[in-house]
């Protein structure tokens, strides 16, 4: 229908500004507003809009289950093991001048990757959490 | 607007009525109403409210967003911030949990109305339609 | 907000008080920048008014119900809600006044972050910089509660193959 091919082009045409978007919040974030949390929410916005129009299936092509579970885990496990990286280079738990011989850039590395740890759990979050409402919604209706 | 400890102005504490106003009607809102899901929707705003208390104690006049920069020397306080910014986090898992409970609850009972599952509830021997039953 | 928020309250279309809660959602954003408080305002926008109504949404779609009308009138609850507001209202009397820098808020351990944030970290994002290195703890303690909420969806809403048990 022509409804659907209007919804389906400026879709197609924003997707990669949307992610692009998630992207600079992300790393920006130490300069500007920003940082891990609304990176994370606004890269879950960006496939979950991908998911609206283009229907459930195409979206779980693009980001499997598997995936999005992983992520959920991975990103805890990343800020843990920056804690734990303080620890084996002989600092406090989640110790960022130890990570590097000058300080101040072992903040830097420090909260890095803390940040992406953060935005990585939350998008597997708010993704994996869209994913079970709509699926429980099929199932419903067979 | 005075600087000391004992005089007081309304236009200084207008932020704090407005909080409290909104607090209110989120209150109301909970206890009011009877649907589940309109209750979601009051809780929401009484977080939002509790984000505006925070935040409007840290804002000076004059200062700005806290981004450290050499053209500023007066900052808003950055810990609010800092704070709430995990609030909304927490509030949205919240959210998140409270509505997934309130779509098995509508599984469970067929409804989402307060009134209507208390009297489902209160029939003897009902069973909750849980599907390993059936 | 105020105009919002009252309608939500009345409304009994439950789709009507999703958008408006979006929509209050970004009103809440747009005072939040007047606060100067430009993360949280991003962070209210894209999370309260995105991620909040898309669940919404969802919930209301398997839900699938409008409100019915209230049995009694509400005075009881009104009166409850009076009387709490107007016991905030009188705490509130003791507090700062707007945009007091005298207040304790600014006065304890802000300054040292303002000040040594400099040195210690060179993050120009100051609230960034005290969320993943001055309190790097709370933020870990709040990711973990997010995934925990993801596990807890997933404990809620799984399906198996065969029947519809979770």
């Amino acid at each position: 229908m022509r409804h659907d091919l209007v919804l389906r082009v400026i879709a197609k045409l924003l997707i990669p500004f949307i992610l692009l978007f998630a992207l600079y919040v992300q790393f920006h974030g130490d300069f500007g507003p920003g940082g891990g949390f609304q990176a994370g929410v606004i890269l879950a916005a960006a496939v979950i809009f991908y998911g609206l129009i283009f229907g459930l299936a195409e979206a779980r092509k693009l980001v499997p289950e598997p995936l999005v579970e992983s992520m959920m885990a991975i990103g805890v496990l990343i800020y843990g093991g920056v804690g734990v990286a303080g620890l084996l280079l002989g600092g406090h738990y989640l110790d960022y001048f130890v990570l590097d011989p000058n300080s101040v850039l072992g903040q830097h590395r420090g909260i890095f990757w803390v940040e992406v740890g953060v935005a990585t759990t939350v998008s597997g979050v708010m993704l994996k959490i869209f994913y079970m409402f709509a699926d429980r919604g099929k199932v419903d209706e067979e | 607007m005075s600087g000391t400890t004992t005089a007081m102005t309304w236009g200084g504490h207008f932020t704090y009525f407005v909080t409290v106003f909104l607090m209110i009607a989120g209150l109301f809102i909970v206890i009011a109403r009877g649907n589940l899901i309109k209750k979601l929707v009051g809780l929401g705003i009484f977080q939002t409210s509790v984000y505006l208390l925070y935040i409007a104690p840290g804002k000076l006049v004059g200062g700005t967003a806290p981004i450290l920069s050499d053209a500023f020397t007066v900052y808003s306080n950055p810990l609010p911030h800092v704070l709430i910014l995990t609030a909304i986090v927490v509030g949205v898992a919240t959210l998140a949990l409270g509505l997934a409970l309130v779509v098995r609850i509508r599984e469970a009972y067929g409804c989402i109305e307060e009134d209507e599952i208390l009297e489902l509830d209160a029939q003897p021997g009902r069973p909750q339609r849980e599907p390993q039953e059936q | 907000m105020a105009v919002t928020v009252v309608v939500m309250a009345r409304s009994r279309n439950l789709f009507g008080v999703v958008v408006l809660g979006g929509l209050y959602s970004f009103l809440m954003a747009t005072v939040l920048v007047a606060m100067d408080a430009v993360d949280v305002a991003m962070t209210e926008a894209s999370v309260g008014a995105g991620i909040s109504t898309v669940l919404f949404l969802g919930a209301l779609y398997l839900c699938r119900s409008e409100e019915t009308r209230p049995v009694r009138k509400p005075w009881l609850p009104l009166a409850v809600s009076m009387t709490v507001g107007v016991v905030l209202v009188y705490g509130t009397l003791g507090l700062p006044e707007f945009s007091d820098p005298q207040a304790p808020i600014h006065t304890h351990v802000v300054p040292r972050y303002l000040n040594e944030i400099k040195q210690e970290v060179d993050v120009p994002n100051v609230v960034t910089a005290v969320l993943a290195s001055y309190r790097g703890y709370d933020t870990l303690g709040e990711t973990t509660v997010v995934f925990t909420a993801g596990a807890g969806v997933i404990a809620l809403l799984r399906r198996r193959r065969k029947d519809r048990a979770s």
